[in-house]
Formats: C-alpha cells, sequence, structure tokens
C-alpha cells in the first residue's frame, strides 16, 4: 500500500475496531454475551470490571489471540477470520502489553525490541536498533539495553515490553492490567509511559484498575460484568453519575 | 551505580564454632579423611587376596593369544588374536551401538516427545501409550523380547523378508489383480511393470540378522567426497552472508533449503557426471547365502532396537517437560507482534525449550552407553561381555580388567558430559545468579 493509499484509508476509516455481536462459549461458559464496542482512532478506553467478567478475553479477540463463535470483530478495516494471513496482518498493526510482561528471557532487552521489526517488518538490524533505541529512550530506560530482563525490576521490564511492542509502529496499543503485577512505587513509571503514549494521540484499549489514569486519559470508560459491557461513558459522568447499580456497587468498592 | 557505592566493610569477627565457613571446611576435610581410609582398606585386601590366588598382575596379558571367537568385529579378528585386540574389538562395538543408538533414540524421542504435544487426540494418545508402555518395562526385558519373540522366529536365510519399496509395490499390484475387473487389471500390469523397474528389496531379515546394501567406492569417489566437503564449506560461506544480508537488509533468505540443495546437490551432480563411483551393491540370494551387502548380526539388531526404543521414551519425556517449560505467554507475546507460527517456534520457543532439555538430555545418552552392558544377556560382543567378561574369566586379572573397563566407561561418558555440556554452554542465557 502506498502512504497516498493509506492516508485515504485512515481518513475515509475513523474507526479503529470495531466489535458487533460479540458472543464467545468456553464449553458451555458464555464469556461474552452481545458485545458491541466500536473504538474510533485516536480514542482511548478503560475497561474496568469484576475478575473473570471476560476483560482479557475481549481484549484478546481485538488480536485473535481468542477466537469466537458469533459476532464480528474489524480492524482498521480488516475482518478478523481464520485467515491466518489477516490475523498476522491485523497483529503487525496491533501492540500487546501483558499483566506478566512476557518479555522473551534468552534474548536481551535489545534483542526483544528488534526481534520482530527484523523478522516481521524486514528492517536491516541498524535501523531495527535506531529504532529500538528511540523508544527505549521514550519509555525511559536506553541504559538497560544490554541486559537481560531478569535483571531489570518489574517495573522496567513492564517498560520494555511497551517499548517492544511500539518498535513495531503499531496503530493501536492494549494493555491487559499492566501494573497489577507490579509494586506501588513502580506502578507510576509505568502508567507516566501509558500517559505519554496517550498524549501522542496513540488509539488505546486499556484494562485497569487505575481509576487516576482513567479520569486522566481515557475518552470513554467501561465496566463489563458476566461477559457484558454494562455501562460505557465519558470519565466525569462514569465516576460522578453512573447509571447502573452495578456501576455504582464496583466504584465504591475500588474507590473506597 | 556501583563506582558511587561505599567499599565493602571489613567483616565482623564471628566465633569459628558457628562460623559457616569454618564449619564446611571442617566437614569436607572430615569426609575426605573418610574416603582416604576407605580406599586405603580395599587396597591392602585386594592385594592380600590377590597373594593368596596366586594371580599374576600386571598388562603383560595383552599380548597373549586370545583364543576365542567374536561374531562381530569392525576390524579383522581371529581366535589367534590377541587380548588386546580383543579389547579393540568389544570397545568399537560398544561405540558402534552407543553412537546408533544415541543419534536414532533422539529423533524418535523427539518425534514422540512433540506428537504427545499434538492437538490431534489420536496421535497424543499413541505417544502417550507408547511412553507409558516402554518406560515401564525392563529395559533386560525388552532386549530379550526383541531377541528372543521378534528376531529368533524369523525365517531361514532362504526364505528371507525382504522390506523395500519393491515389495509394498508388488503387493499392490497382486492386490489389484485380485479385484478383477478390467481396468484393475490394467492397473495391475502397469504397477508390476514399475515393480519389476524398482529392482529388488533392499534390506532382508532373517534368523541370522538384517542384511543391508554395502557402499562401494569406484576410482572417482574422492571427488564425491571432495563435492561434499565443498558442499558443507559452501553452507557455512552461504549461512554467514544470509546472516549478514539480514542484518543489512532485513532480507530473510531460504536457508534451509539452500543448505539441503548445497549439501545434497553438489554430491548428486558430481555422481551423476563421474557415473556413479559412489553406491550400494544390493544383496541377492544366491544358493543358501547372501551375496553383497553387509549381515547385521541379530544380537546387534535386537541391541540397538531396544536401546533406542527405551532410550526414546525418556528423551519424549524430556522434550516434552521442555516445551511445556516454555510459558504460553511466551508464545503469545511473539504471536502477537505478528511473528508467524514458524517463526514463533524457532526464535522463541525452541531456544528456551532446548536449555531445559539440554542437561537432561546428556543424562540420557550416558544411560544409553550404560545400558549397553546389558548386550551380556544376548552375546553382542560388547567391551563388557568380551573384556569384563572373556577376558576376565580366562585370565583372573580382576583388577586390571576391571580398572580399564571403568576407565573406559568413564571415559566415554565424560566425553559425551563435555561434547553437551559446550553445548549447554553455548545457548545457556546470562541471568541474574
Ligand atoms: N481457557 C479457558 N477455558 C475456560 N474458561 C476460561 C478460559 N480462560 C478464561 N476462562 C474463564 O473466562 C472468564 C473470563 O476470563 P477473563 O480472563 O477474560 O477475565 P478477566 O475479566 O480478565 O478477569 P481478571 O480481572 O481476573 O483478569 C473467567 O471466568 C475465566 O475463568
Ligand atoms: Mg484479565
Amino acid at each position: 500500500m502506498t502512504p497516498q493509499q493509506q492516508e485515504l484509508r485512515q481518513t475515509r476509516n475513523p474507526v479503529a475496531v470495531d466489535i458487533v455481536g460479540l458472543n464467545k462459549w468456553y464449553g458451555s461458559f458464555h464469556v461474552l454475551r452481545d458485545v458491541d464496542l466500536r473504538i474510533a482512532r485516536g480514542e482511548r478506553i478503560v475497561i474496568a470490571g469484576p475478575s473473570g467478567s471476560g476483560k482479557s478475553t475481549l481484549l484478546r479477540c481485538i488480536n485473535r489471540l481468542e477466537d469466537w463463535q458469533e459476532g464480528s470483530v474489524v480492524v482498521d478495516g480488516v475482518e478478523l477470520t481464520d485467515d491466518l494471513k489477516k490475523i498476522e496482518d491485523v497483529r503487525r498493526e496491533v501492540g500487546m502489553v501483558f499483566q506478566q510482561f512476557n518479555l522473551f528471557p534468552h534474548l536481551t532487552v535489545m534483542q526483544n525490541c528488534t526481534l520482530a521489526p527484523i523478522w516481521v517488518r524486514h528492517m536491516p538490524r541498524k535501523a531495527a536498533e535506531d529504532l529500538a533505541r528511540h523508544y527505549l529512550e521514550r519509555v525511559q530506560i536506553p541504559e538497560q539495553a544490554g541486559k537481560y530482563p531478569s535483571q531489570l525490576s518489574g517495573g522496567q521490564q513492564q517498560r520494555v515490553a511497551i517499548a517492544r511492542a511500539l518498535c513495531m509502529q503499531p496503530k493501536i496499543m492494549l494493555f491487559d492490567e499492566p501494573t497489577s503485577a507490579l509494586d506501588p512505587e513502580m506502578i507510576k513509571e509505568v502508567l507516566d509511559t501509558m500517559v505519554m503514549l496517550a498524549e501522542d494521540g496513540m488509539t488505546m484499549a486499556v484494562v485497569t484498575h487505575e481509576m487516576g489514569f482513567a479520569r486522566q486519559v481515557a475518552n470513554r470508560v467501561a465496566l463489563m460484568d458476566a461477559g457484558q459491557i454494562i455501562e460505557m461513558s465519558e470519565p466525569a459522568r462514569f465516576f460522578e453519575n453512573p447509571q447502573h447499580e452495578r456501576t455504582k456497587l464496583f466504584l465504591s468498592q475500588i474507590l473506597r | 551505580m556501583s563506582d558511587t557505592a561505599p567499599r565493602a566493610p571489613k567483616r565482623p569477627r564471628v566465633d569459628p564454632l558457628y562460623d559457616p565457613r569454618v564449619r564446611a571446611a571442617v566437614y569436607q576435610v572430615l569426609l575426605l579423611l573418610l574416603l582416604l581410609w576407605l580406599g586405603y582398606q580395599v587396597a591392602v585386601n585386594v592385594r592380600a587376596n590377590l597373594v593368596a590366588q596366586n594371580i599374576a598382575t600386571g598388562f603383560g596379558f595383552f599380548g597373549i593369544t586370545a583364543g576365542f571367537g567374536i561374531n562381530q568385529s569392525l576390524i579383522p579378528y581371529q581366535e589367534a588374536d590377541t587380548y588386546g585386540r580383543a579389547f579393540v574389538v568389544g570397545l568399537l562395538n560398544t561405540l558402534l551401538v552407543s553412537a546408533i543408538g544415541i543419534v536414532f533414540a533422539t529423533i524418535l524421542g523427539f518425534i514422540i516427545g512433540i506428537a504427545r504435544l499434538s492437538p490431534n487426540w489420536l496421535v497424543a494418545r499413541i505417544a502417550g501409550g507408547y511412553v507409558e508402555l516402554i518406560r515401564n518395562l525392563p529395559l533386560l526385558f525388552q532386549i530379550m523380547f526383541w531377541y528372543v519373540a521378534v528376531l529368533s522366529p524369523l525365517p531361514a536365510v532362504r526364505q528371507s523378508i525382504g522390506i523395500g519399496f519393491q515389495p509394498l509395490v508388488q503387493r499392490l499390484a497382486d492386490g489389484l489383480a485380485w479385484l478383477n475387473f478390467d481396468l484393475a487389471k490394467a492397473a495391475a500390469g502397469l504397477v508390476q511393470r514399475f515393480a519389476v523397474w524398482i529392482g529388488p528389496p533392499e534390506v532382508f531379515l532373517n534368523n541370522r540378522g538384517l542384511i543391508v546394501p554395502e557402499p562401494y567406492f569406484h576410482s572417482g569417489a574422492g571427488i564425491v567426497c571432495a563435492a561434499l566437503l565443498a558442499g558443507i564449506v559452501a553452507t557455512i560461506a552461504m549461512r554467514i552472508w544470509a546472516r549478514r544480508r539480514l542484518d543489512a537488509t532485513g532480507q530473510t533468505f531460504p536457508v534451509f533449503w539452500a543448505s539441503i540443495g548445497l549439501v545434497v546437490g553438489l554430491p548428486l551432480a558430481a555422481l551423476v557426471v563421474l557415473g556413479f563411483p559412489v553406491g550400494l551393491v544390493q544383496p541377492e540370494l544366491r544358493g543358501f547365502n547372501f551375496v553383497g551387502g553387509i549381515r547385521l548380526i541379530p544380537e546387534f539388531v535386537a541391541l540397538v532396537l531396544a536401546l533406542t526404543t527405551y532410550t526414546a521414551a525418556f528423551i519424549a519425556e524430556v522434550v516434552r517437560a521442555g516445551i511445556l517449560s516454555v510459558s504460553r505467554g511466551q508464545t503469545e507475546a511473539a504471536a502477537a507482534l505478528g511473528l508467524p507460527r514458524k517463526r514463533v517456534l524457532n526464535l522463541v520457543v525452541v531456544p528456551q525449550a532446548m536449555r531445559v532439555i539440554t542437561p537432561p538430555l546428556t543424562n540420557q545418552y550416558l544411560n544409553l552407553t550404560k545400558n549397553s552392558t546389558l548386550a551380556a544377556a544376548i552375546g553382542y560382543p560388547d567391551l563388557f561381555s568380551v573384556f569384563a567378561g572373556s577376558t576376565l574369566n580366562i585370565t583372573g586379572q580382576a583388577i586390571e580388567i576391571i580398572a580399564i573397563t571403568m576407565a573406559v566407561y568413564l571415559t566415554i561418558s565424560l566425553v559425551t558430559s563435555l561434547l553437551m555440556g559446550w553445548y549447554n554452554a553455548r545457548i545457556q542465557l546470562a541471568e541474574r545468579a
């Protein structure tokens, strides 16, 4: 695709993610019930909800780490089906950050960051390393490039994971509880990195219970319960004036 | 960071009775003294016994005529040859069985280990059944099973079972002919002609063993070997070049297929151009025996089969554990970056799994080598049965023979460990201690 075509598609297609009537079962257990979610380009969505409500599952459908039985997911104009080619195309444009970091322990920080640009984007190593250095600087750990993940603190590891995803220069970033495995003093450094990304206009879908972060950067906040999006509104309304009893209960539990 | 840290303070004094370093040293000295005393006691006793039994000491027996036959030897050997030569024959037989066993057990083990993780229910169950059956039966029993129950009842030489493509194709032709309608009969005729064109089977099985084709080397064979060598060198050069190109341009190169092309293609071209100076002589039944081909004795076949299938079951478990040790998060993170499945496996899963697999894999190699001494049970002439068996019985020189046998197995094991340790060091990662 030429840059012109790409631009054309972007202007024509302001929708980054379009989920319609999504239903998923694990055996007889109904994890996702008729989920509809549309994320606009540049929009930042925070998804909250009790444990086991299907937040991770929903997020993982966006890059097809999970498949589903009913409904459709269109990412950046590409409908996700069993077609492996399309799945790989979408994953290239969608970065993901996991709760457990999932850095590759046998590779250095630098190699973690350059692996996909080299093997997927076919970048020359030199260019990939320059790119990696750029993003490691953005997440403020340029001096750790030669270390192995196990030699870093949790907060540093999660920032490397963010840099690794950014090195693919994705259009959309997914975060699945990126700070839940971190000690309190490290949460802030990771959240700061995410705020910075948001300020750059990245399209983001974030599963988190960090309500301060949601208030600060989210365009919309969603509450999930038992596989459904119960309530979704802009942060002010969501926190100040929730419509559903379930949301009020959840907020009272989490904000205390 | 460390340059700003203050210098390490002096260790505060500790009562020696409670100092862990002093304690460790004391225990080690005590253990060493105990071992020395034990060794001394053994030596004194053995010497007294030998003197009492009037047995010669020293290594002079190596030059004496052995006087017993050996039913498989890689170097020429007759009864009139010395114990020294018998020793070498036994050693080579042990090395042969171990090397072949290790290669096949590794291949079979990896296949079964991976099959056990297959999403295909039937494949996974069959692999699981194999492992459970094989690893729960004694190895000695399995050796006897192959030797007594499978190989002994095989037909005599004249009724040898041919293994190869031709018998299969022949059977297909027979089957088609049996269908007995026009189209099938026409097809049967075609297949029959194809069977004739393929020629006789390559491998024969009978109660005297396994007869396999024998390689021949005519003049010009050297050039073919040179071509093979050139292919290997070219492959290494090509891999370095591909690596550089990947670094420079990010373009991948089909290294695997190019390697095969070079390593197989070059010698093949040389073969054709030179009119096949290297090839295989097909064994052929003439009268009561086979002409051409190499005969592998049943003892050898049974031992290799048993050691291979037995060790493969354990290697399969090692491989399975290694692959399972790589968490799902790793695969998911790699897939989420857009890496194709093949790259996820060979860039992320396999390198991590191999770190876990190598040390226990080394153990399995050592076990296989040591287990090869069970050859004695079926009369395969390995080092143990030739040397620590026949030779020891006749000469009675227990100390020397046991010491040498011990030294040989120890050396084989240490060399194996060293090689695997070197490989392991290459793939280990630096981690925080
Ligand atoms: N592979 C699976 N097989 C069966 N059930 C599963 C599987 N994965 C998840 N589930 C179930 O699906 C439900 C939703 O899981 P999910 O991980 O999406 O929840 P979540 O909202 O992310 O919860 P948490 O806040 O604990 O991460 C849970 O009840 C979980 O037990
Ligand atoms: Mg979750």
